[in-house]
């Protein structure tokens, strides 16, 4: 097994930015993407705020070259993957044994809900060709052959955790030497089969979200890509410019407690976080920022901070939520800050935890609000936790 | 490392779940769709969470701990799980439900179970099993993606065994979709006479199959799985799987028996004759889709079909698509004539002697193709 594996890549797409330098420039700036809905034809429109990607999907189809009717989840996949590949500018990619594994929740979901209004009425109607990509797996399946990659590619769906396990199956994928470099991370868009699904739930925030406050009242969805390009020992050393830095730990276990909902004591996050910890060889004390799943619902934020005070106490590291910014990407969350946190290390950026006010009672720490460059950022923990009590932690470290 | 099918549970079309026998007790249908075996579940689940359960949920959780049971195992070390469709039930109902109630007053119940890991997780939670969890989700290889990442965990030494199952119902709506797609044959057909007719085609199937993969030696294995290769539009499928055969020091003459993905369709089936009469050509053919019908993870069917050939030493007539006649003094079946047998329906075992070393070959809509690999221990 190989040692290391290294993120030479990165890119995302969100509702703060339409590649990675555009999100660098609205954290700085410190502007959240939420907004109204002016994409979905839903009875939600106005009441309900969304972080929508700002750009329609015929100018998504001018940007990536596939068709007209490609799924949106699948445009936006297009944009990010793409970016993280020119990014990493690998020598001789075609040939190397690379692969693509990337997550969605829904797949084609938004062509499908258009389909399902017309077949409903009449089961010989509704354009086919609005159904015929409804598997998750055409969405990874069309962005691969726009990138050329043939000699692997897989599509995990674990819910609001999906590509956060899908960069740590990559990694595996290069440490038993299956391939040299892969893609990996997730998409999602938003659709009204997620924005009904959400709101019967009843954690979706009709204000701006406000991640790991005590007055949180849910989370406002979002949509967007993000993908890294992990690479082998090997092939870093054939890179053209020094990679960002290495996926060093990563875990995934189950909180076993309910199909949506977290334990009090945030069992499933507890052990993510300590098992990624385990497999990087690294202790609380070294993890120097935590970007949190942070969605903004009492009952995560609650469950999450319970699991990293019994974790961390009582050094604390700055830690955020980003999706004060981006909302909520469900199947894309793991995968935009994933790069996040690769940034993180790069540029010495600790993100601002946006609206935050009130420290939650039951907890002894709370979230950085500012701003901070310029920091001396080693290790980074990234948490995706989803339905299914699908908990994962990935750990990015500086080479 | 070697990595051995400690135990196999099947729920399907047939009676494969439970069941004494081996494929002994086949069911004949007359349509284009094949529905599974509904098992007891109250030998499995609280009849509580019966009636909140959709059909794949039912039939995942059932075979898992059916599986488990088989194994002697309580606690697996992941639960890995291969579905293309998802919940299709509940993905359905919570779609019909937006349309018609216009997006008022929707109970969540169908979208809280319509994600596509809500099996795995409701095995998790069941067997309060806080272990890696996770869920492949890629059309035709859903099943093997799962299967891939619970050898390569098995290797890493991360678990000492691994559930992995493949999952997925076919609801009136998915059945509809699929047929307009034209995937189905367009008048009934008899499953079990559906290699005998050439026409545009196959006839829809579902199920769940689940295996405990172990890294541990033992005597009640049913199988060593030995190995495993996806691969996409590849250029030359014969090119593929001799190479696939040589990385294990193999050739064709050492393959016993072929499990092929013939589904009836006459162009989905050009590949398998191709190959039936040149690679394949003096090794013995094995078919299975007659008795599942064709969907995604299919392939679990064809493993679990292995897995217990290779346990019991014994080829149930119903899948045998071709014998090759060999001269058993001297073990050489390789220098004799073939003779084929299409479509047979026998109640006598297939071959005589016992096969100790299967590949499968699967391919969906002839892009997504999988070699498995499994012997005798």
């Amino acid at each position: 097994m190989s040692s290391s594996v290294y993120i030479a890549g990165v890119g995302a797409i969100s509702a703060i930015g339409n590649n990675v330098a555009e999100h660098l420039v609205s954290f700085n700036n410190e502007e959240a993407g939420m907004s109204d809905i002016t994409l979905l034809d839903t009875i939600h429109r106005k009441k309900l705020p969304v972080a929508e990607v700002k750009l329609s999907n015929d100018e998504l189809v001018a940007m990536t070259g596939l068709t007209a009717n490609a799924s949106r989840t699948a445009l936006l996949s297009m944009v990010a993957a793409s970016e993280a590949l020119t990014d990493a500018a690998i020598p001789d990619f075609g040939s190397l044994r690379t692969g693509f594994v990337s997550a969605n929740s829904v797949g084609g979901m938004d062509k499908s809900e258009d389909f399902f209004i017309d077949f409903l009425a009449d089961n010989n109607k509704g354009k086919l060709r609005n159904v015929f990509d409804h598997e998750c797996g055409s969405m990874t399946e069309i962005v691969a052959d726009k990138l050329g990659i043939s000699d692997f590619m897989t599509t995990i769906s674990t819910a609001c955790s999906s590509s956060a396990n899908a960069i740590f199956y990559a990694a595996r994928l290069i440490k038993n030497d299956v391939l040299d470099v892969v893609i990996a991370g997730g998409t999602d868009s938003l659709t009204k089969f997620t924005l009904n699904g959400f709101n019967t739930l009843m954690i979706l925030d009709k204000e701006f979200c406000k991640p790991f406050d005590e007055n949180r009242e849910g989370l406002n969805l979002g949509e967007g890509a993000g993908y890294v390009v992990l690479v082998s020992e090997k092939i870093m050393q054939t890179l053209t410019k020094a990679a960002h830095c290495k996926l060093s730990g990563y875990n995934n276990s189950n909180d076993a407690y309910h199909q949506t909902a977290s334990s009090p004591d945030g069992t499933g996050s507890y052990l993510a976080m300590q098992g990624a910890l385990k497999k990087s060889g690294l202790t609380p004390p070294d993890i120097d920022y935590i970007n949190l799943h942070g969605t903004g619902t009492p009952n995560n934020d609650s469950a999450e901070g319970t699991a990293i005070k019994r974790l961390f106490d009582p050094a604390y590291p700055p830690m955020s939520s980003t999706k004060s910014y981006t909302g909520h990407t469900l199947g894309a969350s793991g995968g935009i800050e994933a790069v996040f946190s690769v940034l993180a290390i790069k540029h010495g950026i600790i993100y601002p935890n946006l609206r935050f006010e009130t420290r939650m009672n039951e907890l002894p720490f709370e979230p950085e609000t500012n701003y901070l460059s310029g920091q001396d950022i080693k290790h980074v923990m990234s948490n995706s936790f989803g339905f299914g009590g699908n908990c994962t932690s990935l750990i990015f470290s500086r080479i | 490392m070697k990595l051995y099918i400690r135990s196999s549970a099947c729920v399907s079309p047939q009676n494969t779940f439970n069941h004494e026998g081996f494929l002994d007790n086949v069911v004949e249908y007359t349509g284009t769709r094949l529905k599974a075996i509904e098992p007891d579940y109250k030998l499995f689940i609280d009849p509580k969470q019966i009636r909140r359960m959709s059909h794949v949920i039912k039939m995942g959780v059932a075979a898992a701990k059916q599986c488990l049971l088989d194994a002697d195992i309580e606690m697996p070390g992941a639960i890995i799980t291969g579905t293309a469709f998802g919940c299709m039930e509940d993905t359905v109902t919570f779609l019909t439900r937006i349309v018609e109630q216009q997006e008022e007053l929707l109970p969540p119940t169908a979208f809280i179970q319509s994600t596509h890991n809500t099996v795995a997780a409701q095995i998790a939670l069941l067997l309060k099993c806080h272990s890696y969890n996770s869920t492949f989700v890629h059309k035709g290889i859903s099943f093997e993606s799962a299967l891939f990442d619970a050898m390569m965990m098995l290797k890493e030494q991360d678990a000492d065994n691994v559930l992995v199952g493949g999952i997925e119902e076919m609801v009136d709506t998915s059945f509809k979709v699929l047929t307009r797609l034209g995937l189905y044959k367009r008048q009934p057909v008899s499953n079990l006479s559906l290699f005998a007719t050439s026409s545009k085609g196959t006839i829809g199937g579902e199920g769940a199959s689940f295996f405990l993969l172990t890294s541990k030696y033992s005597t009640g294995n049913l199988a060593e799985l030995t190995g495993l290769k996806i691969l996409y539009k590849p250029k030359s499928i014969e090119d593929s799987i001799v190479s696939f055969l040589k990385s294990h020091s193999l050739t064709i003459d050492h393959i016993d028996l072929v499990i092929t993905g013939k589904n009836g369709d006459i162009k989905n089936d050009e590949v398998y004759e191709q190959l039936n009469g040149s690679l394949f050509k003096n090794t013995p053919i094995a078919n299975y889709k007659h008795l599942c019908g064709e969907y995604p993870v299919s392939s679990s069917f064809a493993l679990w079909i292995a897995a217990n050939i290779l346990k019991l030493g014994v080829v149930p007539g119903i899948v045998g698509e071709r014998i090759v006649i060999g001269d058993t003094n001297n073990g050489d079946s390789l220098s004799s004539k073939t003779s084929q047998v299409v479509g047979v329906v026998t109640n006598n075992d297939f071959a005589t002697t016992s096969p100790k070393t299967i590949l499968i070959y699967n391919h969906y809509q002839n892009k997504y193709h999988s070699l498995m690999l499994v012997s005798a221990i």
